[in-house]
């Protein structure tokens, strides 16, 4: 385990200025906005995510308003609320793509991976591998700021012209040639922008994970003895830097495509809409894992602590994601299959596919049998994992479902689909966050949350998304499609009860914001390691919170030592 | 700051951060480079149902199928807002196949202004694309018709008899051939 001499800090001080206080924190301006500090850059990011995804779930909760009955009721209203002036009913249409658009980029770029990445990854990758900081301390500050910008140039999109109405009504795939001839204005512009911004924070930030990780590790800490959280983030990072920059190029090639003639997806010049679903995809797939990976890590560290056993298959368990990463390269085109591809090529990309399942069920049955046999107790972290392997493993099988080509081309584009994603991220890499969120929560902030209203948040929270999101799978076997306000009354049932599950759901959120209000205002101190036996990683040998410097003699990690 | 901090390998960070900066640029180098990537492997696989071209000397050399036909449909059509009229002469024509055939469209500019177009064409279904075999066609350069201009436009192809052998297109009976002309902007 790791060993800190404290007594040796601060002593060999060549500088002028005093470092009696090893704390010693910039003022409130030069400490959040000028931040080059891990944990505080990581509380931005957590921050920042839990406002986008405030604002993005308010989103889907217009979408769920509108869907709980057949027929238009609410998009009127809205589409005037941002400044269209007596909607016609194209533009209220409009509106609806510019609200899935807007939920599924806020979501994906602006809550999930700030988030998981930007908020976990910064807090407690250094941490964890027993460094002081992230090797590129300013480059981090630089790749939230640029994520914010991104955020911004997202939002200004809702403001402005985008065809046929105010915003950029484009699915976050943001196809050609709906994203290109197909909306005029300059809402789309301001919504690539903010994907360039994004992906430029995102590829510094790994690049700044890849280094810390690399070079940055204390005395001892083998690149096979890091904590699984940390290997989670490595290959997270991998896949950024490698998807990203794909996704960049494509963009890219839209915007000159909007703005300078070019024809890159353009048939009238040559061009082909379909090459831009292939440079999407080869982004998007990997980007899924991206987004659940870190979640994976998360699990492990939780699920390890609280059966007071090490992780059952840790090598295993390391390298199923680096498999998980690697195989996620070569099967994006399961996105595609009624875009006319060839028997063989559904067939190699189903077979594909379904390989993936192999690495994540070693990752679900190395979960349980790390359970098996443990000294498990069921703190709120617990329970939030148990659930998180659950709804994975829901999301999983209708995944292996909907990788078949022949069954695909029945349900693509079909609410099933919609059913699948959203129990792996809303229900899987969300589950995850706040899995993570009431496992760290008193070690970021030192006091401590309910455990009795963490348990209520759960309890609520997983009925509410499992009535929102089971139903679409029924839904979707009776062939409603996704990205459409209306629907035929046949499809109102089950949209009803989706509706409510929102609602339901929703408390939940209440209940967790009324959580942290009461850490911070009523909260117990929280002791450096309140998990006790089991919650071996390093972030335990510190104080919580922890010092605004930590580590500043390495600590050294014996041979013997836990994961 | 000796003592305070460990000692902070800055070249070596450095070195790591330039080479995963490096890898970020050759990806998006890499998307890049997917656009004449991309149509080569249509052009060479058919993929996505872009027709394949044949020189002369290669169309010499393909045997016909004794006894075996094929039904090929025209389909034409001017992207919206092009003053252009554009249809087969045939609809349908039964051709042997490996046969060289002749298919003629016609063009007509209905505007008072000389108007550049350029084709682009699809063959359906998708795996038939690789089969069927265009050895001269007016989609391959750029056509301009002056105000009023009608004219006659050949197409000139033949089904590859490879198409007997696949087994995904056993029993197909006919394929469609469509085009549809764009404007050329600023010719």
């Amino acid at each position: 385990m790791a060993t800190i001499a404290d007594e040796f800090h601060a002593h060999s001080d060549g500088h002028v200025h005093d470092h009696h206080d090893h704390d010693h924190k910039p003022g409130f301006f030069a400490r959040w906005f000028m931040s080059t500090n891990h944990k505080d850059i990581g509380t931005l990011y957590l921050i920042f995510a839990i406002t986008a995804g405030i604002i993005g779930g308010a989103i889907s909760g217009i979408m769920r308003a509108e869907l709980a009955q057949p027929g238009i009721q609410y998009l009127g209203y809205f589409a005037q609320l941002l400044g269209t002036k007596d909607p016609s009913f194209d533009q209220q249409l409009h509106l609806w793509n510019v609200l899935i658009t807007a939920h599924g980029l806020i979501m994906v770029f602006f809550m999930v991976m700030p988030a998981i990445i930007g908020g976990f990854g910064n807090w407690f990758v250094p941490i964890m591998i027993g460094a002081p900081d992230m090797a590129f301390p300013r480059m981090n500050n630089i790749s939230f700021w640029l994520t914010v910008a991104g955020f911004c140039s997202l939002m200004c999109s809702a403001f402005v012209p985008g065809g046929t109405g105010q915003g950029a009504g484009i699915g976050w795939t943001a196809y050609a040639p709906l994203s290109t001839s197909g909306s005029q204005g300059p809402a789309v512009d301001f919504a690539i922008f903010s994907l360039h911004l994004a992906g430029a924070g995102s590829i510094m930030g790994a690049i700044n994970f890849i280094t810390t990780i690399f070079n940055m590790r204390a005395p001892g800490m083998t690149l096979h003895k890091m904590p699984l959280f940390v290997w989670s983030v490595l290959v997270t990072a991998f896949l950024l830097l490698l998807a990203l920059p794909v996704l960049a190029a494509a963009i890219t090639m839209l915007l000159t495509d909007r703005n300078f003639h070019t024809t890159f997806f353009d048939a009238a010049g040559g061009g082909d809409p379909v090459l831009y679903q292939h440079l999407f995809w080869f982004f998007g797939h990997p980007e899924v894992y991206i987004m659940i990976l870190p979640g994976f890590g998360i699990i492990s560290q939780i699920v390890s602590t609280f059966s007071r056993k090490p992780v059952f298959g840790y090598l295993g368990m390391a390298y199923a994601m680096v498999a998980i990463g690697v195989v996620g390269f070569v099967v994006w085109a399961h996105h595609m299959y009624t875009t006319g591809l060839s028997e063989d090529v559904k067939m190699y990309f189903t077979t594909a596919t379904m390989v993936i399942a192999v690495p994540t069920g070693i990752k679900i049955f190395s979960w349980i049998a790390t359970m098996w046999g443990g000294s498990i107790r069921f703190a709120s972290p617990m329970v939030w994992a148990i659930g998180f392997i659950f709804l994975f493993t829901v999301g999983g099988v209708t995944g292996v479902e909907l990788a078949n080509g022949g069954l695909d081309d029945n349900l693509q584009d079909t609410y099933y689909v919609v059913g699948h994603f959203h129990y792996v991220l809303s229900l899987g890499a969300v589950t995850s966050l706040f899995a993570g969120f009431y496992y760290w929560f008193p070690k970021m902030s030192g006091r401590w949350h309910s455990e009795l209203l963490s348990y209520l948040h759960f309890a609520v929270f997983f009925v509410g998304v499992n009535m929102i999101f089971f139903p679409m799978h029924f839904l979707g076997m009776q062939g409603m499609p996704r990205r459409y306000p209306d629907f035929t009354p046949a499809y109102a049932y089950w949209n009803h009860i989706a509706t409510i599950g929102y609602m339901v759901m929703a408390v939940s959120i209440g209940i967790w914001i009324v959580n942290i209000i009461y850490a911070f205002t009523m909260g117990k101190k929280a002791e450096g390691n309140y998990w006790g036996e089991g919650a071996t990683t390093l972030e335990w040998t510190l104080s919580s919170p922890p010092p605004f410097h930590q580590f500043e003699t390495l600590p050294v990690i014996k041979d013997d030592g836990h994961h | 700051m000796a003592g305070l901090n460990p000692p902070v390998p800055q070249n070596r960070n450095r070195r790591v951060a330039m080479i995963a900066a490096g890898v970020a640029l050759g990806m998006a180098g890499l998307g890049y480079a997917s656009v004449p990537l991309y149509r080569i492997f249509c052009q060479a696989t058919g993929y996505g149902g872009t027709p394949r071209r044949a020189s002369e000397a290669q169309a010499e050399g393909v045997k016909v199928a004794a006894g075996r036909t094929m039904s090929v449909r025209f389909d034409a059509n001017v992207d919206p807002g092009m003053p252009w009229q554009f249809r087969p002469r045939q609809t349908t024509q039964t051709v042997g196949i490996g046969a060289r055939t002749l298919a003629i469209f016609e063009a007509h500019n209905t505007s008072d202004k000389p108007i550049t177009g350029a084709a682009s064409f699809n063959v359906s279904p998708d795996e038939a694309a690789r089969y069927f075999t265009k050895v001269a066609c007016f989609c391959f350069t750029q056509q301009t018709l002056q105000p009023g201009q009608s004219v006659a436009m050949p197409v000139s192809y033949y089904v590859d008899p490879k198409i007997l052998e696949d087994k995904d297109l056993k029993g197909l009976e006919q394929i469609t051939l469509s085009y549809t002309f764009h404007p050329v902007p600023g010719a």
